[in-house]
């Protein structure tokens, strides 16, 4: 590969906060040699100079929310080799996603005065929900040395090497009291795809699942315990609605105990 | 190869001359410009913000207050702190909560290492490249690469002293309304200090370095708003003032303030009531807080030839680069006498309230307000970002500095217009995102 023109890499954003594509830029010690390495193509928050596809490398952070999004990542997708998404609102919606359980043109309603100005899509939706995704990596934000590694592994054709356990295991590699035992805090930690490095329990505070439930994730369980330590269910349902609200594990989760908290509320 | 700012001019057939961009770089979001030139003047500049809605105001609806910081803070990568700092002002200005020094300091702390990382960030990757005619960092690293590894380090360093308080760089696990859940160490704190004593000297040698470029000779009387912290560069509180006299408390701001809707914006434009449109900052702080400003940091911005107040936009770089080094310096002195607030947080009281809270976010004033029930749930909410603020300023700039510029070529001139809206530091994610920019002359 050395031999030939360095393959191509760009980085595209759909509703989103930037914080995944500052991650990129956040790799102060890398940054240079990776622009070394690639020749970035189409990165708009860092570069005024864009070029055409094809591109080898795709990077998209951001979730689809509009009709002309989910036309451009049809576009991005067919001019680009590997497809990577990267953070929460690419790979489940994002917190944006808690749209999909209101009401059709509440939330416009809301926020804007004239509605009619604003076009927009009843759901946030995953890039994987439009187009074939070769690789998500997860988080919000993705955690920087994640990102390093999976752009790594893309140029030179291998997989990444990424955690698919869970925070609890992360947690107890650090040797960190654990916060749902010891303390009776909420944590989605049992539940909760590794990657962050268990940064809220080493701080005493449970994990709020911002990357996403982990392969096989037992969220009944998880939830009966939280039940159990007298957490309302509606509280029980916020925790599992943030940042992956749109995923179907958390987010069928979150709309189960929503269902019981309102049958518990009906009148005798 | 294209240059986002240079998609080629052309000729309407009414004898309109265009000159079309897509895709505004080096701005945080999306957006588009549209420049009208008929007859040697501009006709119309047009700010279009065209960012996808998120709808964080009506999804806060129904939410405990208490996560009021962790979800705000999504509404932007860049400057987190500022939205979780905001969040928690005004949370607790409902529930008529105060905190002590220890942990208002140590908020301080964690709101330097953000400024020191976007201001970084942007003087030098997304400003400095417009004033070496380079297309981004990688092209500046090439020929400024002392200055620019300068940079990354202290880029850097804001992000570890993030991740020492708040325990990570973008989106902070610490911060909770009352505190934080875990006060650092003395020991990880002081591992700050040796660093943060070299960055004042490296933040000085910013200031110097980007004080020696050519800039435009471009004026404004701006009506400017910030906030003003008796005693201290205004960061994480103080009141709202104006360089025309107002001076409130952020629920009275809020009150002044008014929002309107317009069709090629999804950000809302904001107006303040009895005057023309305003500026929010680093050249309203500047301007407003320049007797605030720490010795070196005076020292610094005088010998840069700044004055008591800076007018000229393409200035605003030389502004960050203090900036910078009143960020440094505070941040030194606060890790150098640190010691761990007990208890890490307030007992947050079981009980609603309104509230507003308003801080300086790198890129100017961010006012959160909440109406919380006796539950603690949040039953109304309202955010005010910079971008919002600042949006109609921007597009009277990029007509002055258009006007001034006529005799520029088309790339130069569309160069030049986008330039006008980076001086800014617009962050369009926060006002909700993209930027494209088409320049139509005739």
């Amino acid at each position: 590969m050395s031999q030939e023109a360095p393959p191509t890499l760009a980085v595209w954003k759909f509703a989103s906060c930037d914080g995944c594509q500052l991650s990129l830029l956040d790799c102060e010690d890398e940054l240079l040699a990776l622009a070394g390495a690639v020749r970035i193509a189409h990165f708009t928050e860092m570069s005024r100079a864009q070029t055409d596809g094809p591109y080898d490398v795709s990077l998209v952070e951001g979730s689809v929310t509009t009709a002309e999004d989910a036309r451009r990542i049809r576009a991005i997708r067919a001019a680009s080799g590997r497809v990577i998404t990267i953070g929460a609102c690419a790979t489940s919606g994002g917190v944006q996603a808690l749209r999909n359980m209101a009401a059709e043109g509440e939330y416009t309603q809301v926020v804007y005065a004239h509605p009619e100005y604003v076009s927009t899509l009843a759901t946030s939706t995953p890039i994987s929900a439009h187009v074939e995704v070769d690789y998500e990596l997860h988080g919000c934000p993705v955690d920087r040395h994640q990102l390093l590694e999976v752009i790594t592994a893309s140029l030179v054709g291998r997989r990444p090497v990424v955690p698919d356990h869970t925070v609890c295991q992360q947690c107890k590699g650090r040797g960190a009291v654990c916060v749902l035992v010891a303390h009776g805090t909420a944590c989605l930690g049992p539940v909760t795809r590794a990657g962050c490095g268990a940064l809220c329990p080493s701080v005493e505070r449970g994990c709020y699942g911002c990357f996403g439930p982990v392969g096989g994730a037992n969220t009944d369980a998880l939830a009966a315990q939280l039940l159990a330590q007298g957490m309302e269910p509606l509280d029980v349902a916020r925790l599992f609605s943030t940042f992956y609200a749109g995923d179907e594990v958390f987010g069928r989760q979150a709309v189960t105990l929503r269902r019981r908290a309102s049958g518990e509320k009906e009148p005798m | 190869m294209s240059e986002a700012g240079t998609g080629g001019a052309n000729r309407a057939p009414d004898g309109t001359r265009i000159v079309s961009v897509q895709g505004l770089a080096r701005v945080e979001g999306e957006g588009s410009l549209r420049v009208e030139v008929r007859d040697g003047r501009v006709h119309d500049v047009e700010l279009q913000i065209y960012e996808p809605p998120r709808f964080f105001e009506a999804f806060l609806r129904g939410r405990r207050a208490v996560e009021a910081p962790d979800l705000t803070a999504r509404i932007c990568g860049i400057c987190p702190v500022a939205y979780q700092m905001s969040a928690c002002a005004a949370v607790e200005d409902a529930l008529g909560l105060s905190v002590g020094t220890g942990i208002a300091d140590l908020r301080r702390l964690l709101y330097c290492g953000e400024w020191l990382q976007s201001h970084a960030l942007h003087v030098h990757m997304l400003h400095a490249p417009d004033f070496f005619g380079c297309q981004d960092a990688v092209e500046l690293a090439r020929i400024e690469g002392a200055a620019f590894e300068r940079g990354l380090a202290l880029k850097k360093l804001g992000n570890q002293i993030m991740e020492t308080v708040g325990g990570r760089a973008v989106h902070p696990i610490n911060v909770r309304v009352g505190g934080f859940y875990r006060a650092p160490d003395r020991a990880e704190v002081a591992k700050l200090v040796g660093r943060l004593t070299d960055a004042v000297e490296s933040a000085l040698a910013v200031v110097q370095w980007v004080s020696g470029f050519d800039f435009p000779d471009v004026e404004s009387d701006y009506r400017f708003v910030a906030l003003r912290q008796p005693g201290r560069y205004p960061m994480e509180s103080g009141r709202v003032t104006s360089s025309d006299g107002i001076d409130v408390t952020a629920a009275g701001f809020a009150d002044l303030v008014t929002e309107e809707h317009v069709a090629r914006s999804t950000a809302l434009h904001a107006h303040l009531e009895g005057g023309p449109p305003y500026l929010t900052g680093p050249l309203a702080r500047y301007a407003l807080n320049a007797a605030e400003l720490p010795a070196p940091a005076a020292t610094a911005a005088r010998d840069a030839g700044l004055g008591d107040v800076c007018g000229n936009p393409f200035r605003s770089i030389v502004v960050r680069a203090v900036e910078m080094v009143v960020a440094c310096h505070e941040a030194l002195a606060l890790a150098e006498r640190y010691e761990p607030p007990d208890p890490p947080s307030a007992v947050v009281p079981a009980r609603g309230g309104s509230g507003a809270g308003a801080t300086e976010a790198p890129r100017g004033l961010l006012l959160h307000t909440y109406e919380i029930d006796a539950e603690g749930l949040i039953t109304d909410a309202r955010i005010v970002p910079p971008t919002s603020q600042n949006q109609i300023v921007i597009e009277s700039d990029v007509r002055r500095a258009v006007e001034a510029s006529l005799d520029l070529g088309d790339d130069e001139l569309t160069w030049r217009s986008e330039q006008a809206v980076r001086n800014h530091d617009p962050c369009i994610s926060c006002a909700t995102h993209f930027l494209d920019v088409k320049v139509h002359r005739s």
